[in-house]
């Protein structure tokens, strides 16, 4: 366990509190479930009320005990607890710089301490499952990847992915390999936006500037092969959408210098500095086995130890020929998971050598023309050609009746599709499973027990993306 | 009966009504709402303690209408496994799964949201995604997705 | 700050062409960033796109203290009575620039859950068109609202 930050003296209630370790699970359980009911309603005035998730302070100490049926530990509690206390409730959210997104918490503080936490969410559902539904398959991969809108190329992967097993098609090798290359690419990106926000979130304010400088080159390659900075609907069902641009390895080369370079500065601006790891270091912390209960997936779980990403356990997309680690650490806080995404883009970075080495001429996509359609030449020299090309982009293909859940693994965790077709041209079911669903509902094990001051540090830490949690 | 992964034997034997089959490379174990949350204990027991998702899909016209898929995983074993649930239309009720996996919590507050399906003994079984007074559970597949009629610049305009 | 008149004299006419280009230099938005688009008006703001040659490069916190709101996103059925209570909270005179395909008329998303344009709820001054629109159109947008202001074609 890392050196806990020296808190201020003389303050009231938590100067002999020591930094929860991982291991005291007993005063975890205090946060575990929020139930309804346990709140009153309150005159709060006119103030919009699009919600009925309100929530009153907790009027005793037994309120908590009574939340589990355990009783809360008496020293803590009794200590910590001024003779006139009312707890007080802030409301973060759903407009708020730091929220990553529409995110709305409800923190019920003690002073400074946060005693529970509530995320609200539903701020940006879009019914986007029900729109796939409306959506044929060819058509399911632009909805899609406006989900976890920060790695796009995941989502259509792992959508791409689930159609092609209920089709039993292979796609070629060289398609392989560009999802590959597109979606660490697409990593990269995702992991120098998450150190952009979360600095400036952390009050390092240039690593905005900084962050966003080295993704433009990234972005200016995804312009150039997909045609979209951002939701490149390129990674389709059959293969992806067009080959790679001639001059890509070049580009690769001065991508990877750049993304080398920039990356340095970070770790020098930030991993060094003294008021960054006392602002990190112990914050925000989130065991092995919490992880394990919560769904918790991605560079989070990893922090913590445990060792689980999609692509060594479950690889797909041709993940088992590239040689890559996958960064575990122990502790579990803020500090590792900056080290961890720091890592993972190095290990990107080194799969997108691998790919610019090993990458097989072919085919981008799929021949079976029952899937893709056919090159647009074509369809002026064959009647075949043409009907194939009218019945897919208007009917659209058709998908063998079945129910089929493929995961990938984004650079938020895992991210899941579970694909139910009944042998029409349009999914019956579209679930997908996003990694920061599962994320957001482990934040009250994280703050517990915090100071108000490291919401924002967890929170960022946590990098979850609304679009992905409610879809 | 196909054969079962060696993590699960044990807990396929415990349970010998639930039916467990390989579908498209996934173990699929489908199982009846009584037994599932203790079929999910074994599971987990059997070291399956990633808990992955549970979400529902309406099979409009089966009976029973609606399935509860839930994924979980284990690590140590590199093992998925998904279990099915048949839900009856009429009497859209199903006991918690959060008292197994603690993670599931949002996820049966979305389903019930989304399709109306009441977990019994959930802590907190509300609305999450949709506004609270909102009615009606739209991703049953009898309620249209909603669109509102769009009017283009030259749809009056004769041809 | 004054408000600009209607009568065509010439004191007026100049304050009037003052009051304007005061308004439009240093237009502080309120940070309104939803979904996708969100990250765009972040890349228009950051270095490469550098939206600090207007001014504008300080997205306030409060809507107290900003001018303009870009509604950068999805707007979903739930999030609009909060979209509307932070427009009544900003002080005039305040523009609304509605970003992207979802914000200006529900995008590819025609369901329940979204409201169709969120000129439903506020009155949008200009359209941004894309999925999500690039930072050169955003600042086209900028720019369009800043010059429609010069020419008093947009009135607060």
């Amino acid at each position: 366990m890392s050196n806990p930050p020296d808190l201020v003296p003389g303050e009231p209630d938590a100067s002999s509190e020591d930094r929860p370790s991982p291991e005291s699970e007993s005063r975890r359980s205090v946060h575990d479930l929020w139930l309804s009911g346990t709140e009153a309603p309150r005159e709060l005035g006119p103030f919009t009320d699009e919600g009925a998730q309100e929530m009153l302070a907790g009027e005793s100490p037994e309120l908590l005990a009574s939340q589990t049926g355990t009783l809360v530990d008496d020293d803590y509690e009794v200590s910590s607890r001024s003779a006139d206390d009312e707890l007080q409730i802030i409301n973060m959210g759903p407009q708020h710089p730091a929220t990553h997104g529409v995110l709305r918490l409800h923190l019920e503080l003690d002073g400074e301490t946060i005693r529970r936490v509530k995320p609200i969410i539903g701020y940006l559902h879009t019914g986007m499952e029900k729109t796939a539904e409306a959506l044929t398959f060819m058509q399911g991969s632009t909805n899609v990847t406006r989900m976890d809108y920060l790695s796009p190329l995941h989502n259509e992967l792992g959508y791409s992915l689930a159609v092609e097993k209920l089709l039993e098609v292979e796609v070629p090798p060289r398609a392989a390999a560009i999802r590959v290359l597109m979606s660490e690419l697409n990593r990269i990106a995702s992991h120098l936006l998450w150190c952009a926000t979360s600095g400036f979130d952390i009050g390092a304010l240039s690593m905005m500037i900084y962050g966003l400088r080295e993704r433009e080159s990234l972005l200016e390659f995804f312009e150039k092969t997909t045609g979209l900075r951002m939701n490149h609907n390129y990674i389709r069902p059959g293969g992806v959408a067009a080959d790679l641009p001639p001059d890509w390895r070049e580009d690769m080369v001065s991508i990877i210098a750049i993304v080398e370079a920039g990356l340095a500065d970070y770790v020098t601006l930030l991993l060094g500095n003294p008021i960054f790891i006392e602002r990190t270091r112990g914050v925000g912390i989130l065991t092995h086995d919490e992880c394990l209960a919560y769904g918790v997936t991605g560079p989070v779980a990893r922090a913590s130890g445990v060792d689980y990403d999609v692509r060594k356990v479950f690889p797909y997309s041709g993940f088992e020929q590239y040689d890559f680690e996958v960064p575990t650490t122990t502790n579990g806080d803020v500090y590792d998971r900056f080290l961890i995404r720091f890592e993972e883009i190095r290990q990107s970075i080194r799969i997108v050598k691998q790919v610019v080495e090993t990458i097989p001429d072919g085919d981008y996509r799929t021949e079976d023309r029952k899937v893709t359609p056919p090159p647009r030449a074509r369809i002026d020299e064959s009647m075949e050609a043409l009907i194939h090309h009218f019945k897919i982009f208007t009917e659209g293909f058709k998908v063998p009746a079945g129910e089929t859940y493929q995961a990938v693994e984004s650079s938020r965790g895992e991210l899941g599709m579970y694909l139910v077709s009944d042998g029409g041209s349009k999914p019956w079911r579209l679930h997908v499973r996003g990694p920061s669903f599962a994320n957001v509902q482990s934040l009250p094990m994280m703050l517990a027990d915090s100071l108000i001051a490291d919401t924002v540090a967890a929170l960022a830490s946590a990098d979850p993306v609304m679009g992905d949690v409610d879809r | 009966m196909t054969t079962v992964p060696a993590g699960l034997v044990a807990a396929a034997a415990a349970f010998p009504e639930v039916e467990f089959e390989s579908v498209l490379g996934d173990t699929v174990a489908r199982a009846s709402r009584d037994e599932v949350v203790g079929l999910l204990e074994a599971v987990r027991d059997a070291g399956f303690e990633l808990f992955i998702d549970l979400c529902a899909v309406d099979y409009l016209s089966r009976n029973p209408r609606f399935d509860i898929a839930v994924n979980v995983v284990s690590v140590s074993q590199s093992l998925r496994l998904r279990v099915l649930v048949g839900i009856p239309g009429t009497d859209p009720q199903m006991p918690t799964v959060s008292s197994v996996y603690p993670g599931s919590n949002f996820y049966e507050r979305e389903a019930f949201d989304l399709f109306g399906i009441e977990f019994s003994d959930h802590p907190d079984m509300t609305r999450i995604l949709l506004p609270d007074d909102w009615e009606g559970h739209p991703l049953r597949k009898d309620i249209p997705v909603g669109s509102v009629p769009v009017q283009f610049k030259g749809a009056n305009k004769a041809r | 700050m004054a408000r600009p008149s209607s009568s065509p004299n010439l004191v007026t006419a100049v304050l009037d062409k003052a009051v304007h280009w005061a308004q439009t230099r240093s237009m502080w938005p309120a940070s309104f960033g939803l979904a996708c688009c969100a990250i765009e008006m972040m890349a228009t703001g950051a270095a490469h796109n550098d939206l600090s040659r207007f001014g504008m490069e300080v997205f306030r916190a409060s809507p107290r203290q900003a001018d303009l709101m870009i509604v950068a996103g999805r707007v979903s059925q739930k999030m609009a009575p909060v979209l509307r209570q932070v427009y009544d909270q900003m002080a005039d005179p305040k523009w609304v620039i509605s970003m992207g395909a979802c914000a200006s008329s529900g995008g590819m998303f025609n369901n329940y859950a979204l409201v169709q344009g969120v000129d439903q709820v506020v009155p949008v001054d200009i359209y941004v068109p894309g999925c999500p629109p690039g930072p050169q159109s955003l600042m086209h947008g900028i720019l369009s609202l800043q010059e429609g202001i010069k020419a008093g074609e947009i009135v607060r």
